[in-house]
C-alpha cells in the first residue's frame, strides 16, 4: 500500500530534554524539509545522498526558529521505509511546537498514535509476528489519547465547535435540500444567514486557533502563584523545581520583597511561578503593601500554590487554615495546592495529625522537602494534571492538543474557500464540496460524519416528497 | 416445454427484471424471464415519469452502459424537462413524464426483439437449490426450470397486501395478485426477510377536472433526451402537467378519516419513506403547513387518466373523494381509482455482495424493491447490474462492479450492501460523495467503455462516445492555446458586468469566470470559426463549457475520490475471522462480522467503525 500523504510528529518523548527530535515520513519530506531548512554548507537537502546528516537553521519565512542536525533517509532505506527527514532541535516544548506546526503549514499532516509503526510494518520494515503487538499498540495509544482529549475538551472548546458544527450541518441540509429537492415547495437556504454563520465560524476558528498552546500557554506558561509566609520555602521550592538557584535563598524571613517571575518548563508545558509575599496580617508597611501585591499576583495565576512549614503547623495551624479558607473564598475557581515544606525536619507523628487537619480543607495537599526533593515530583504532576483535566480553563476556550490545531486549520482552509464561493455566487452544489470538507474537519474532533446525518436532519425538518 | 437448462432465469418482469433479462440475454446468456402476466411488463405501477434530480443520472447511465429504459423513456415521453439548471452541471436532472400505455409496450418489443430470451407467464413459487447453490425455481403449478443462475425481481409481490382505510387484501399491484411461496424458501435457507411499505395516489378522470384553475407546468423550450444514441429524438410537441394545491379544508376532511387510517390504527406496522410520505402523514407531521403541492399530471398522450402527485393516500375511499373534491379544479372529480397503500415482503440488503449475489446461496441474485429500494430508476440500475453479473459469473468472467467514484449505481449497491436501508431507499445526489464526478453529462464518458467490453454497449455507442470526447477536449485546448485581444474581449465582460482586462488573455481564463458563458465566449470570431468549422454538436458546446468552467472542482473532487481508492484497493479475505482481533472496538467487530466488506474503503463506510479499527485491519490486511 502506498501513501502519499506526509506526516510528521515528535518521534522522541513530549516535553523538554535536552534535544529533541522530530520525524517527518513520506513522499515529499524532502520536499518539505528542503523549504525550511537552510544549511551551513549551502547544500540543498532533497539533493542530498540517504543516510546523510547536515547542520543548519530551520527558518519560518525569514525567522530563524531554531539550529538544528537533519538527518536524511530515503526510502526504502528507513524506519518507516518511506523518504524519512529527521529534524533534532533544541529540547524546548516551544521549539519543538513552533517546528512541528511550520510543517503543518508546509503540507505535512500531524502523524495518528502509532502511525509511522504502522506505516513501517505496512512497508514490510516489520515481521508480521509483531502485528498483534502494533495493533494492540495503536488501540491503546488511541485510546490514552483519545481519553486526553475528551479531558481537555470538557471545556467550553467542544461545546462551541459542535455548536457550530451543527449550525454548520443546518445549512448544509438546506443546501442539499434546494439540491435533491429542488420542486418541493420549502424554504431554501437564505443567503444572507449563510454569509453570516459563515463570518461567525470564521471568527470562532480564528480565536481557537490563536489561543493554541503554543501562543497562549506554552509560550508564556502557565502563571503559577506561590504564596506563603516569608521563610517557608517558596525559592527553595522554586530552585527544586528548576533544578538550578536563581531566586534568592536564605534564612532570613521576608527577603523576597519583590514579587520574581520564572518560567520552568514540567512535562512539556511551560509554568511561570510567581513568587509572593504571604497574606498574613502585619503592622509592617512594606510587608503590608506585599499582602496587597499577592493579592494582586492570584487574580492574575491560575493555579495557587499555598506554601507553608509543617514545622510551624503545631503552632499556627489555624491561622494557615484561616488562610487557605480566605483564598478558597476569594478565588473559588481557581485550582489551589497546599504545600507543605520542610516536612524532612518533622517528627513522623506530626506529620498525620497536619494531613487530618487539612484535607477536609482542600481537595490537593502535598508534603513535600523542596530541600531534598521529596515529593517534588507530586507536585509537579499535580500542576500538569491540572492542565490535562482541563482544570485551568475558566472561560477562556483554549486549544492545546496539536491535532484539534490541525484540524481547525483545515477546516479554517475550507470556510475561507465557502467564502471565496459566496463572494463568486457560486452554485450550492459547489459550494457543498468546501463545506462537506469543512464538516469533515470539525468532525475529526467531535466524531464522525456521514452524509446519513443530512438526509436524516432534511426528513425531520422539512416536508418534502409529492 | 423449457431449455434443458438455462444460464439465467430473471423472476419478475418489472424495471428491474426486464432490464436484467435484457443486459443477460444481451450478453450471450440463454436466458428465460418468467412474470404473473406478461401483459403487464414494465408497467409504471405509480408515477407516470422517468428520471428526475439524481434518478435522471441513473437512467443515462443505465443508458451509457447499453441497457434499454433510456431509450424507452424516450421514445414514451409526453414531456422533457432539465431539472436544476440554475445550479452546476452535476445537478442537473433529466425527467420525463411518460405514456404509461406506451412505455410498457415499448419495453415489451424490444425485449421481443432481444435474442436469447425466452418469455414466459407463471408465478414462480420456489427456488431450487442444490448445495447451498441455486439450480432453479419452481412454478405454482408445479412446473420445474433449471437455471445455472436466478435473478429475483419481485418488486411489491412477495406477500403483498393493500391498504385501503379498513380494508386490506392480498395483491401485488391495483388489480394483480400477491406471490407467495419465495419468501417461505429464502427464510428456510436462512436469509432474513422484513417488511416494507409504500403508496401511491388516486387516478382521477381528467374530463372532471377544471385546469383552468390550476397552473400550468409546461416542458422545456428546448428539450433534450436520454439515451446518448440518435435513435431516439427530443421530444418536437408535448403535454403539460399541472399545479394545484391543498388547503387547511381539505386537511380537515382528511382528518376526520384518521380512525379508519391503517397508518394511525396501527394496522400498517412496516416503514414506508420518509420522503415520500402520504398526505396523511405529511398533515400530521407537519401541521403547521396550510397547504401542499398537488401536480396533476397525464398519464399519456390520449387518455384522459391523470395521476395526482403528491395525494399518495391510504385513507378510506370516501376520504380521499370527499377531500380531493375541496381542492381547486377538482370540485367535480370522478376517480378511476382510489389511492391505496402496499406492505411487502424485503430482504435485508447487507444480506448480498457487490455483484448482487447473495452470500447464503450461490448464483442466486436479488434487484429492485426486494432489495428494500423504492423507484423505477433504481429498480432498473440494479436489475442491470445482476443481469450483467449473473452472465459474467456463467461465463466464469470477473465480477462487474462499480465504484462510488463511478457511477451513482455504485454509490447505490455500495449503500445498500454496507449499510443496509430501515426504509424503502431512494437515490438523492446528497447520496453520493463525488457527485461533480458523476454527471448526466459524462455517463457515457464514464460508462461506455465500460459497457462495451461487456457486450452491451454497441461499437456505435463507443464510436459516438469517442468522437465527443475528442471534440470536446480539443475545444477545450483550443481555449487554453488561443488569446483574445482586450478590444474583443472588454465588450463582451462589460455586458455580463465583468472586470475589463488591459491586455489581450487566454480565452481559457475569461472563459473560467462564473458570469461568462459560451454564448458570450461564441462572440469572438476566432470562436464562433471554430464552432462551424468543426461542426460541434449540441452536446459537445456543453461538454466543453463543463470542462473549463468546472475544472477546478472536478480535480477536487477527483483528488479526494483518488484517495479513498487507495483504500478500495486493499481488499479482505473472504470469511476473515474478525474474533481473532482483539484490538477492534466490540461494535465494530460484531457489524464487520454481519456485513463481511470486500475492501478496507467499504469497511471504512459501515457506520460504528471508526478509523481506528481501519487502522488495526490494516495492519492485519499486510500491505
Amino acid at each position: 500500500m502506498k501513501h502519499n500523504d506526509t506526516i510528521v510528529a515528535l518521534a522522541t518523548p513530549s516535553g523538554a530534554g535536552a534535544i529533541a527530535v522530530i520525524r517527518l515520513s513520506g513522499d515529499a519530506a524532502l520536499e518539505i524539509a528542503s523549504g525550511i531548512f537552510t544549511s551551513v554548507s549551502g547544500k540543498v537537502l532533497k539533493e542530498q545522498p540517504t543516510h546523510t546528516i547536515y547542520l543548519g537553521h530551520i527558518k519560518d519565512g525569514e525567522r530563524v526558529l531554531d539550529e538544528v542536525l537533519v538527518s536524511v533517509f530515503k526510502n526504502p532505506n528507513s524506519y518507516t521505509g518511506e523518504d524519512v527527514v529527521e529534524i533534532s532541535c533544541h529540547g524546548s516544548a516551544f521549539i519543538q511546537q513552533e517546528i512541528i506546526q511550520l510543517c503543518l503549514r508546509k503540507g505535512c499532516r500531524m502523524a495518528q498514535a502509532g502511525e509511522f509503526t504502522l506505516r513501517a510494518f505496512l512497508n514490510a520494515k516489520m515481521d508480521l509476528s509483531q502485528a498483534e503487538a502494533v495493533a494492540d499498540l495503536i488501540a491503546s495509544d488511541s485510546e490514552a489519547s483519545h481519553q486526553l482529549a475528551i479531558q481537555q475538551m470538557r471545556g467550553g472548546f467542544s461545546n462551541e465547535i459542535k455548536r457550530l458544527r451543527e449550525e454548520l450541518l443546518n445549512f448544509a441540509s438546506l443546501i442539499e435540500l434546494e439540491l435533491d429537492f429542488a420542486e418541493e415547495d420549502v424554504e431554501f437556504a437564505n443567503r444572507e444567514d449563510f454569509q453570516k454563520l459563515i463570518t461567525k465560524i470564521t471568527q470562532v476558528l480564528k480565536r481557537l486557533i490563536d489561543s493554541f498552546a503554543t501562543g497562549n500557554v506554552l509560550k508564556n506558561g502557565i502563571p503559577v502563584a506561590i504564596v506563603g509566609e516569608p521563610n517557608v520555602g517558596k525559592s527553595t521550592l522554586l530552585n527544586a523545581l528548576l533544578n538550578e538557584e536563581r531566586a534568592i535563598v536564605s534564612e532570613i524571613a521576608g527577603t523576597t520583597r519583590d514579587t520574581i517571575e520564572d518560567e520552568i518548563t514540567i512535562g512539556g508545558i511551560g509554568f511561570r511561578f510567581i513568587d509572593t509575599a504571604g497574606i498574613r496580617e502585619t503592622t509592617d508597611t512594606i510587608e503590608g503593601l506585599g499582602i496587597k501585591k499577592t493579592f494582586e499576583k492570584i487574580e492574575q495565576a491560575q493555579v495557587v500554590v499555598y506554601l507553608f512549614d509543617a514545622q510551624e503547623f503545631k503552632v499556627s495551624g489555624s491561622k494557615i487554615k484561616i488562610e487557605i479558607e480566605k483564598i478558597k473564598n476569594k478565588y473559588p475557581r481557581k485550582p489551589l495546592v497546599v504545600v507543605a515544606n520542610k516536612i524532612d525536619r518533622l517528627p513522623k507523628n506530626e506529620k498525620t495529625n497536619f494531613i487530618d487537619i487539612l484535607t477536609p480543607h482542600t481537595s490537593h495537599l502535598t508534603p513535600i522537602s523542596a530541600k531534598t526533593g521529596n515529593g517534588v515530583e507530586d507536585l509537579k504532576n499535580t500542576l500538569l494534571n491540572f492542565v490535562n483535566t482541563g482544570a485551568l480553563r475558566n472561560n477562556e476556550t483554549i486549544v492545546t492538543n496539536t491535532r484539534h490545531y490541525d484540524s481547525l486549520l483545515k477546516a479554517l482552509e475550507e470556510i475561507q474557500k465557502v467564502q471565496t464561493g459566496i463572494d463568486a455566487n457560486l452554485s450550492g452544489d459547489l459550494l457543498a464540496i468546501d463545506i462537506r470538507q469543512a464538516l469533515y474537519h470539525f468532525g475529526e474532533i467531535t466524531g464522525e460524519i456521514s452524509n446519513d446525518e443530512l438526509l436524516g436532519n432534511i426528513f425531520a425538518n422539512f416536508c418534502i416528497g409529492k | 416445454m423449457f431449455e434443458k437448462e438455462y444460464d439465467v432465469v430473471v423472476v419478475g418482469g418489472g424495471h428491474a427484471g426486464s432490464e436484467a433479462a435484457a443486459a443477460a440475454a444481451n450478453m450471450g446468456s440463454k436466458t428465460l424471464l418468467i412474470t404473473m402476466n406478461l401483459q403487464n411488463i414494465a408497467q409504471m405501477s405509480c408515477n407516470p415519469a422517468m428520471g428526475g434530480i439524481a434518478k435522471g443520472q441513473i437512467v443515462r447511465e443505465i443508458d451509457a452502459l447499453g441497457g434499454y429504459s433510456g431509450i424507452v423513456s424516450d421514445t414514451s415521453a409526453i414531456q422533457f424537462k432539465m431539472l436544476n439548471m440554475s445550479k452546476g452541471p452535476a445537478m442537473w436532472s433529466p425527467r420525463v413524464q411518460s405514456d404509461r400505455m406506451r412505455f410498457a409496450e415499448d419495453w415489451r418489443n424490444m425485449l421481443e426483439r432481444t435474442e436469447n430470451l425466452d418469455f414466459y407467464q407463471e408465478m414462480v413459487s420456489g427456488i431450487v437449490t442444490e448445495k447451498g447453490k441455486v439450480v432453479g425455481v419452481k412454478t405454482s403449478l408445479g412446473l420445474e426450470v433449471r437455471s445455472k443462475t436466478v435473478v429475483l425481481t419481485n418488486g411489491t409481490f412477495l406477500n403483498g397486501l393493500i391498504h385501503i382505510g379498513e380494508k386490506q387484501f392480498g395483491g401485488g399491484r391495483a388489480g394483480e395478485r400477491a406471490a407467495t411461496g419465495i419468501t417461505k424458501d429464502l427464510v428456510e435457507l436462512g436469509f432474513e426477510s422484513g417488511r416494507m411499505k409504500t403508496g401511491t395516489p388516486p387516478r382521477v378522470d381528467g374530463r372532471s377536472l377544471d385546469f383552468s384553475k390550476m397552473i400550468l407546468q409546461p416542458g422545456d423550450e428546448n428539450p433534450q433526451k436520454f439515451s446518448f444514441l440518435d435513435c431516439t429524438k427530443p421530444l418536437t410537441k408535448q403535454r403539460p402537467c399541472h399545479m394545484s394545491y391543498t388547503s387547511e379544508r381539505v386537511h380537515d376532511l382528511l382528518r376526520e378519516g384518521f380512525d379508519r387510517s391503517p397508518m394511525f390504527n396501527g394496522a400498517i406496522k412496516s416503514v414506508g419513506p420518509r420522503y415520500c410520505p402520504s398526505i396523511e402523514d405529511k398533515i400530521n407531521r407537519f401541521a403547521d403547513k396550510d397547504r401542499h403541492q398537488l401536480f396533476v399530471e397525464p398519464e399519456g398522450w390520449n387518455t384522459v387518466e391523470y395521476y395526482i402527485n403528491g395525494f399518495s393516500t391510504s385513507l378510506p375511499e370516501d376520504v380521499q373523494f370527499k377531500a380531493l373534491r375541496e381542492c381547486d379544479g377538482f370540485e367535480n372529480v370522478k376517480f378511476f381509482r382510489p389511492g391505496y397503500a402496499i406492505e411487502y415482503d424485503y430482504f435485508p440488503p447487507t444480506q448480498l455482495l457487490h455483484t448482487l449475489e447473495t452470500k447464503l446461496v450461490d448464483g442466486l441474485y436479488f434487484a429492485g424493491q426486494i432489495n428494500g429500494t423504492t423507484g423505477y430508476e433504481e429498480a432498473a440500475s440494479q436489475g442491470l447490474m445482476a443481469g450483467i453479473n449473473a452472465s459474467l459469473k456463467v461465463q466464469e468472467k470477473e465480477p462487474f462492479i462499480l465504484n462510488r467514484d463511478e457511477a451513482y449505481i455504485g454509490v447505490l449497491i455500495d449503500d445498500l450492501i454496507t449499510k443496509g436501508t430501515e426504509e424503502p431507499y431512494r437515490m438523492f445526489t446528497s447520496r453520493a460523495e463525488y457527485r461533480t464526478l458523476l454527471r448526466q453529462d459524462n455517463a457515457d464518458f464514464r460508462l461506455t467503455p465500460k459497457g462495451y467490453k461487456l457486450g452491451l454497449a454497441s461499437e456505435e455507442r463507443l464510436k459516438k462516445m469517442e468522437k465527443k470526447k475528442e471534440n470536446a477536449g480539443a475545444f477545450v485546448q483550443f481555449f487554453k492555446n488561443t488569446s483574445v485581444s482586450h478590444t474583443e474581449a472588454n465588450p463582451i465582460l462589460e455586458s455580463k458586468n465583468s472586470a475589463t482586462v488591459s491586455q489581450s488573455d487566454k480565452m481559457f481564463k475569461l472563459f473560467s469566470r462564473p458570469e461568462i458563458t459560451m454564448e458570450d465566449m461564441r462572440k469572438i470570431d476566432a470562436v464562433e470559426d471554430y464552432v462551424q468549422d468543426k461542426d460541434l454538436t449540441f452536446e459537445e458546446l456543453q461538454q466543453t463549457e463543463i470542462q473549463v468552467k468546472y475544472a477546478g472542482y472536478i480535480a477536487k473532487e477527483k483528488n479526494n475520490a483518488d484517495k479513498l481508492n487507495r483504500l478500495e484497493g486493499i481488499k479482505i479475505p473472504k470469511n476473515f475471522d474478525y474474533s481473532k482481533l482483539k484490538s477492534l472496538s466490540y461494535e465494530a467487530r460484531e457489524k464487520l462480522k454481519a456485513i463481511q466488506p470486500a475492501t478496507i474503503s467499504q469497511a471504512s463506510r459501515i457506520s460504528g467503525v471508526s478509523p481506528n479499527d481501519i487502522s488495526v485491519m490494516l495492519v492485519y490486511m499486510g500491505r
